[in-house]
């Protein structure tokens, strides 16, 4: 493709993405400009938001890199654990039925109820702010993954038998492998859902000891101190992390998956 | 190897599965080494599951079943099946695909390497090594399929319908190269299919099967002359033949049917 087509196939999205960012902000501070004045809190100006935010800059920063810290552990931990429980779910259909509903119990508990117990357990914060993470990342990974690994095709797998493969060879040269889409599925929702986890963990078990707490801590804090323009902030920063993380993984099963999965092929390839 | 010296010999096979209706009931047939058999006959007749009992991925529940003298499990080194589908491993390209079954069996490079490059010279692909499965068309996808299953040099090739998903032209032309491929390699074939153009073409001999339960209605011995070419397709004794495997098939086929 030539620059100039490149440039004409993605000039339009780009435009449009702009274009609904420009009516937003103007609906948002038209919005602003109508409210009767003891309301007006509820939806400072961008302006507003903007400013607060760089008198808060040192402490938001370290509750972005508290949270990140939290959700980066969290998703680490679901991947190998989700991963692993994965590979035990599918030796066989009587293990999926023994083990399933109380790999369910984990995902059916709300956090608010569990997380007394996880400060009690594991202590305030980051290592309770990694479990409840991992908790919300683990079940997609799980449920993508084990689908994955048993959907493999059966004529592959019946050749696989035919050329004397081991139970070894077939899972990591076939069923793994043949997995791997599916894997990048539950990826990607854990993605979305490890920087909500840490912010919900850190709201229900964040501590303001050590260093200050994470995002959730704070939007707890500015919540409190009726602290508005600044809770905005967070929301945009939550924002932000949630679009950082589901771009890396996105990009990561491209990089994996590209070369042979037509969803994640580039056009031109 | 038996005295009857057939390369797969079938001795009153009987299969059913679980407590269903039995699906080959007395079924018998001595393929010769380097004989070309094709299998015909209404769907749900049993086709497929003889290639599956011949290449041991289920059991006969009566009957004697011998391959190159032993059971199907003892000879699956010298079995290749070939499905309708290509069943190609996506995320390997076609050089990978075609060593799947060498690394399996933990040949060295070289060695892999080698039959590689000849399987895929055998059917025309030299030089897509680095091709992925998504970026051939159904033809050359096939026809990675039929270099994986002749790297392992076998002596008996097991095709389901291999064709059966192709357009006519390159359906045409895979038959000529598989008759050219069988010259050069002399196994035995078992393919099954739905065509009997196809079946007159490639055969030795044409077994045309009735259903319920499963067994050979007719046998018709091809005397066309190798080797089989287009102009093959042209001649008098070919459209002959076709006349009289469709009768065979119409008369195998339920009285009902329209
Ligand atoms: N694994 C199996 N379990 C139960 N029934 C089967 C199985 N495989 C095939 N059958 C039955 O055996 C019959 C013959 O099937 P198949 O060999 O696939 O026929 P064909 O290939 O001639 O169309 C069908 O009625 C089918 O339902
Ligand atoms: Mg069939």
């Amino acid at each position: 493709m030539t620059t100039m087509a490149k440039i004409r196939k993605n000039l339009p999205p780009v435009l449009m993405f702009l274009l609904a960012g420009a009516v937003l902000l103007v609906t948002w501070i038209a919005v602003h400009h109508r409210l009767p004045e003891h309301l007006i809190f509820l939806l400072p100006t961008p302006g507003a938001v903007w400013a607060a935010a760089g008198k808060e800059a040192a402490v938001l920063a370290r509750a972005t890199f508290n949270t990140m810290e939290g959700a980066l552990l969290g998703f680490g931990l679901a991947i190998a654990f989700g991963s692993l429980a994965a590979l035990v779910l599918s030796l066989s259909p009587l293990v999926r039925a023994g083990l399933m509903p109380y790999l369910m119990l984990l995902q059916l508990t709300p956090i608010p109820v569990l997380a007394p117990l996880l400060v009690l357990w594991a202590g305030a914060g980051l290592p309770s702010v990694a479990l409840i993470t991992f908790l919300i990342c683990f079940f997609p990974l799980l449920v993508n993954t084990t689908q994955g690994l048993v959907s493999t095709d059966r004529q592959l797998v019946e050749l696989f038998r035919m050329w004397r493969a081991g139970r070894w060879q077939e899972l990591w040269r076939l069923r793994v492998p043949a997995a791997l889409p599916y894997f990048f599925t539950g990826l990607r929702i854990a993605a979305i859902l490890a920087p909500i986890g840490a912010v919900i963990g850190d709201f229900s078990a964040g501590t303001s000891a050590g260093d200050g707490g994470g995002l959730g801590f704070r939007a707890y804090y500015y919540s409190t101190q009726a602290k508005y323009p600044e809770l905005y902030a967070v929301v945009a920063i939550t924002g932000g992390l949630g679009f950082v993380s589901m771009g890396t993984v996105m990009l990561l099963s491209r990089l994996a998956l590209g070369r042979w999965h037509d969803a994640y092929a580039r056009n031109d390839s | 190897m038996s005295p009857a010296s057939g390369i797969v010999e079938l001795g009153g096979v009987a299969k059913k599965f679980g407590d269903g209706p039995p699906v080959l009931a007395d079924f018998s047939l001595t393929a010769r080494p380097g004989e070309f058999l094709s299998l015909i006959g209404p769907s749900g007749c049993g086709k497929s599951t003889l290639l599956r009992l011949i290449a041991g991925l289920t059991d006969v529940s009566a009957g004697e079943l011998r391959v190159d003298g032993r059971t199907p499990e003892q000879a699956a080194a010298e079995l290749a099946f070939v499905f309708q589908e290509p069943t190609l491993l996506p995320w390997l390209d076609v050089a990978g695909n075609v060593e799947v079954p060498l690394r399996l069996r933990g040949a060295t490079r070289a060695t892999r390497a080698a039959a590689r490059d000849g399987a895929l010279r055998l059917v025309g692909l030299a030089g897509r090594e680095a091709a992925y499965p998504r970026q051939l068309s159904g033809g050359q996808k096939m026809r990675v399929s039929l270099a994986r299953a002749l790297v392992l040099a076998p002596k008996i090739l097991l095709l389901d319908e291999p064709f059966g998903a192709l357009d006519e032209m390159t359906r045409e032309r895979l038959q000529e190269e598989l008759l050219a491929i069988r010259a050069q390699q002399g196994w035995t074939a078992f393919f099954v299919t739905h065509s009997v153009a196809e079946a007159v073409f490639l055969s030795d001999r044409i077994f045309v099967m009735s259903p319920q339960p499963g067994r050979i209605s007719a046998e018709i011995a091809v005397p066309l002359p190798q080797p089989r070419t287009a102009e093959t397709r042209l001649s008098r004794a070919y459209q002959d033949l076709i006349v009289a495997v469709t009768r065979r098939l119409r008369s195998a086929e339920p009285a009902t049917a329209a």
